[in-house]
Parts: structure tokens; C-alpha cells; sequence
């Protein structure tokens, strides 16, 4: 699903995250890139550098939000101001779609700037749908929720991951932003099989793919987004793609951030799975 | 257990400060026991005990809140040093976890928070707070609004009497009784240094620094933290300067600002014509002066946003 409803009808490539050490190399060297995401929330000001750089990119590329903090699976009301602010940044960068986490991570207006995880249950699902609704229509445009990497589960939980990701997707009528990498480090730390949880995702609903780097740790895997893919992230993508189609992907380099050809030649490597894809696709 | 019941808890857990080794602590300073309510919430695995699991969230949202706080206000650390500033940080922000969605605004309690508890700041409680008050306008010079600068057509035909200018929102005034001008320029040198620099050149710098802040002496200071092509600039004020934009800032009209600032000044009758040209063409050439309002009514309509400069004396 190249181009759907749930990513403005595009059909964009393979981006990497925009972040602070590269923007040098970026407006100097001006490279070439299918696109860039960037972190709302750092944006999401009243001016000063930020937001000038953002403008200069925004001249050259085309550039797509990512949010760490709408926490739409939070019980409480989404944030007036933050949303206030979402919108402006929107306007400003013609995101066609807007992404966010499928997590919680503040309550009675205290945050904990985490990515928490849902328990899955039916209230957790309706309340979480209902509040993607609430952006969505305040912000106007298609929002996709991404599945966050866990280290926990909860007693209360009534299905799976997957199954609460598509309860969600359906309640809200919303697009996914698939996480293989996610997908995978919650697969080790909850001993699950990643590939079940990839088929069972609503491929007509993905309007992004994001692939990262892991930390392997001695009892479990931390989703530190500082290393290269690993193979069997890659292997969950290329099923990904089979099943989805040549889908935006996007590569997430946010520690130890190497040179930005080095990220850029990271990301590239999605091209041999996209190909693939899109052969099957024409045949 | 409903939905928000259970955000309460983890999030209660999960914000419960860490032991001095840096791990989950056994009990909760309410008495409860963490292993009690990470049973009762989180299931285990086959590697891992529910409060292990817990303990995962517990320790990253401390790391990482630890970390902003560090990196926003490098200046307070050198001044209370690395263990005092670590444990003053741990205070401040469980009297004040964050309550916004960005990690930008995580310290901007902390100058209200260190009058009100001198403690934690010990002997250095005035230069700490001073810093702090540097480091927070910092903050808000780097990404505050800019509206459209004042024009000198906007001037034409106005009367002094009746004259209000508007200082930028991204402009700060501050008043300090110390120079941290000047320490917070060397604490950032000296860490641009340590990306560079062999750990013989780093111990020099270190010990460096701290004689630094252990030599500064109070010495009244006016300054204005500002914004000049996108960078963030502190400008040394005369008195009188710092009164007249202190004096705009709280809406008087351009004579009454003069004429209260000016007031009592050790500089003579007839050299004050001089000087307050000097200072509007400054200010002027820096853009800190806003629009009036009544050219300025599209461009807030458009931000909804009508921030003020800041002043603290």
C-alpha cells in the first residue's frame, strides 16, 4: 500500500530522521533524500533556530512529523496547548500524515517523558481511539500510531499486542506506523513470535515502516535506537514489505549518531527489500 | 483495574526516586513496598521478576530526566559542583516533575524552587539562584517569539507622553548580583574543550573552573539575555538602561520611563541626551523593540501568541 488515506496518498520513499549533528552536512552538502522525519516536539516552539532550520529544510525536502509525547493511550484529556502548538507545526510543514506513539506516558498532568506501555484491554483500546479521533479532527490531518518497544506486561491485559494495535486502528480509524524494530525487541523481551505479530497487522493501514538499531542486554533488549539494523529486523521488514508493498520507511538513528552518510547508507539498504516488493507488486 | 488507576500506579512507581546506586528502591517513600506494587500490576517472564521489569521504567525515567536537567543548567552545576548539583537536581525534581510535554521546560521552576529551599544550594545560594535565573533566560532567548522589530516610520509623529514600546518576548532583564556572565562563558568553554582535549588538559580546565567560581565575589550586575541571528547573546547594562527598558517593560510610557530612570543618576544633565541616543540606536539596531500593536494584529492573529519580555530583579 504505497500511497493510502492513511499517509496523504504519497508515496515516499526511504527517509531518515532529522537530527541536530547532520544539519550542517544537510544544508551545506544539500544530499539527496526521499524525505525527512522529524520529532515534532522539538519544533514545536515560538522561534529561534529550530525553527529556521526547519525552514531551510523545508525549501529542499519534503519532511514528515513524528511525536514522542501526545501519549495517546494516556486516561487523561489531550493537552490543549500541545495540540494548539501541533497544529501550527503542521501548517508550517505540510506534513500529509502525522505519526505517534501507541503508549501512555503522562497522567494528572505529570509526564514522565517515556514511552509506557498499554495494558491491552477493550477500555484501554476505546479510550486510546477515542483521543486519536479528538487529534485527529483538531489537527486535520491522517494520523498513524506506531508500536512502541516493551520491557513489560500487564495482569490486566485481555489480548495481544497485535490484537490491541488493530482494536485500536479499527475504533479509530487510524494508520499504523509499523515498527519492525519494536515488533522485534518486544518479541525477545515477551518471548512471542515476531512474524505472527507482522501478518496479523492490517496491511491496507500502514502508511509508515520504521526500522532502528538495538541494545542487546543480558536479560533483555533496550530499543536505544544507537546501533545499525540488525538481520532479523531486516528479515521481519522484508515480510513487512511483502505483505504491505513499497511503504515510506523511515530509518531512526538517535544516539552515538554516526556520520550522516553512514546513517543514510543504513537506511539505503531497505532499497533491496523495496525493490523486491515492488517487483511483486508489478508481477 | 481501570485504565487510569493503573497509570497512577506505574507512573507513581516509575517516578519514585532511585537508591544512590542508582537502582529501584525497596520501598516507596509512602511506605509502600515497590515488590508489592509491581506484583500487583506487572506480570514476569521467564528472565525477568515484575519489580525487575518495573525497575526498567524506574531507572530510565530518572536517567533521562537527570540528563535534561544536567544539560540545561551546566553553569548551576559548576557552581554547586558535580555531587551537590546531582542531589539538588534529584530534590528539584521531585518537588517538580515535569508538567509539560516538551523537556525544554523541565527546569523552569528551578529559580523559584532554590530561593524557596537555600539549603540545597548551601553557601552558594545567591550565586546559584543567579545562575539559574542566567541559564532559565538562556532557555527562553533560544526559542522565543520574535515578533516584526520596530520601525522608525512606526515612530513618526508619536508623543513621548503617550509612547509605550514593547520589548521582544525572547528578551530576558535581569538584575544579578554576581558576574555569571562571564562563569557561565567559561563553564561553556571549558566543556566545548573537553570534546577535544586530553585528560591532562581536562584536570587543568577543571581546576581552572573551580577556582573561578570559588573567586567570584558578588558584583552587581545589569544584564540583557537576548537573540541576534539566531544566537543566543548576554549584553551587559548601565543602570539607567536597565531602568529604562525595566520601566517599558512594566508599560510606562517612554517619558515616564526616562524620567524614573534617569532619576538620581551619576550621569550629568548634560551628557544624558548623549547617552540615551546611544542606547535606543543599540537597541534599536538589535531589534528588541516590537511593532506597535496596531501593525501586529495579523501577525498575532496568526500565532495566537502575544508573550511578553521578561524582567527579574
Amino acid at each position: 500500500m504505497p500511497a493510502n488515506r492513511f499517509n496523504g496518498h504519497t508515496d515516499y520513499g526511504i527517509g531518515i530522521g532529522l537530527r541536530s549533528p547532520h544539519y550542517h552536512h544537510i544544508l551545506t552538502r544539500k544530499p539527496v533524500v526521499d524525505w525527512f522525519e522529524i520529532i515534532s516536539e522539538n519544533f514545536m516552539i515560538d522561534g529561534g533556530r529550530p525553527l529556521r532550520i526547519l525552514d531551510q529544510i523545508l525549501e529542499q525536502y519534503k519532511v514528515v512529523q513524528h511525536g514522542v509525547s501526545m501519549y495517546f493511550g494516556s486516561a487523561e484529556r489531550p493537552n490543549r496547548e500541545h495540540l494548539r502548538r501541533l497544529k501550527t507545526l503542521v501548517q508550517r510543514t505540510k506534513t500529509p500524515w502525522l505519526s505517534d506513539h501507541l503508549c501512555w506516558g503522562s497522567v494528572d498532568g505529570r509526564y514522565t517523558h517515556d514511552l509506557l506501555p498499554m495494558p491491552y484491554t477493550f477500555e484501554a483500546a476505546r479510550i486510546t481511539a477515542q483521543k486519536i479521533r479528538e487529534v485527529r479532527d483538531f489537527i486535520e490531518i491522517p494520523v498513524a500510531v506506531e508500536n512502541v518497544s516493551s520491557y513489560a506486561e500487564f495482569h490486566v491485559s485481555e489480548m495481544t499486542e497485535w490484537e490491541f494495535l488493530n482494536e485500536v486502528a479499527e475504533r479509530a480509524d487510524c494508520g499504523i506506523l509499523l515498527d519492525v524494530n519494536n515488533i522485534y525487541v518486544s518479541s525477545q523481551n515477551h518471548s512471542f513470535n515476531p512474524f505472527t505479530y507482522v501478518n496479523s497487522v492490517p496491511a491496507e493501514r500502514v502508511a509508515q515502516i520504521h526500522i532502528a538499531g538495538h541494545s542487546k542486554y543480558r536479560k533483555y533488549i533496550l530499543d536505544t535506537h544507537d546501533h545499525p539494523v540488525i538481520d532479523p529486523v531486516w528479515k521481519l521488514y522484508a515480510r513487512a514489505v511483502e505483505r504491505v508493498g513499497h511503504t515510506a520507511t523511515l530509518l531512526e538513528w538517535d544516539d552515538s549518531i554516526p556520520s550522516f552518510d553512514e546513517v543514510h547508507d543504513e537506511a539505503l539498504k531497505a532499497n533491496r527489500f523495496l525493490a523486491s516488493a515492488s517487483l511483486a507488486t508489478a508481477v | 483495574m481501570k485504565l487510569l488507576d493503573l497509570q497512577r500506579r506505574m507512573a507513581r512507581a516509575v517516578m519514585t526516586p532511585l537508591t544512590s546506586s542508582k537502582r529501584m528502591r525497596r520501598v516507596a517513600p509512602d511506605g509502600r513496598s515497590m515488590r508489592g506494587v509491581a506484583n500487583q500490576i506487572i506480570k514476569p517472564n521467564d528472565r525477568l521478576t515484575s519489580v525487575e521489569r518495573l525497575e526498567i521504567y524506574n531507572r530510565q525515567y530518572w536517567f533521562r530526566v537527570l540528563a535534561a536537567f544536567a544539560e540545561d543548567f551546566p553553569g548551576v552545576r559548576a557552581v554547586l559542583g558535580g555531587r551537590r548539583f546531582d542531589v539538588m537536581a534529584r530534590a528539584y525534581l521531585i518537588d517538580c516533575p515535569s508538567r509539560s510535554f516538551t523537556l525544554r521546560n523541565l527546569g523552569s521552576r528551578l529559580v523559584t524552587w532554590l530561593q524557596k529551599h537555600p539549603a540545597w544550594a548551601g553557601e552558594r545560594q545567591n550565586l546559584a539562584v543567579d545562575m539559574a535565573r542566567l541559564e532559565w533566560a538562556d532557555i527562553e532567548a533560544f526559542d522565543g517569539l520574535r515578533e516584526p522589530s520596530l520601525k522608525p516610520e512606526d515612530l513618526a509623529g508619536a508623543n513621548p507622553a503617550k509612547l509605550r514600546l514593547r520589548l521582544q518576548p525572547y528578551v530576558s532583564l535581569l538584575a544579578l548580583r554576581y558576574p555569571v556572565d562571564e562563569l557561565l562563558r567559561e563553564v561553556r568553554k571549558d566543556s566545548d574543550d573537553l570534546d577535544v582535549a586530553s585528560n591532562t588538559f581536562n584536570e587543568r580546565h577543571k581546576r581552572k573552573r573551580v577556582t573561578a567560581v570559588a573567586k567570584l565575589e558578588p558584583s552587581p550586575i545589569f544584564l540583557a539575555v537576548h537573540r541576534l541571528d539566531e544566537d543566543v547573546y548576554f549584553r551587559r547594562l548601565d543602570r539607567e538602561e536597565f531602568a529604562i527598558l525595566s520601566a517599558l517593560h512594566a508599560d510606562k510610557s517612554l517619558n515616564a520611563a526616562m524620567n524614573s530612570a534617569l532619576r538620581g543618576s551619576s550621569i550629568g544633565l548634560a551628557d544624558r541626551a548623549a547617552h540615551v541616543e546611544k542606547w535606543f540606536h543599540t537597541w534599536s539596531a538589535l531589534g528588541w523593540f516590537c511593532r506597535p500593536q496596531k501593525y501586529v494584529v495579523t501577525f498575532q492573529a496568526q500565532t495566537e501568541s502575544c508573550g511578553r519580555a521578561k524582567i527579574y530583579e
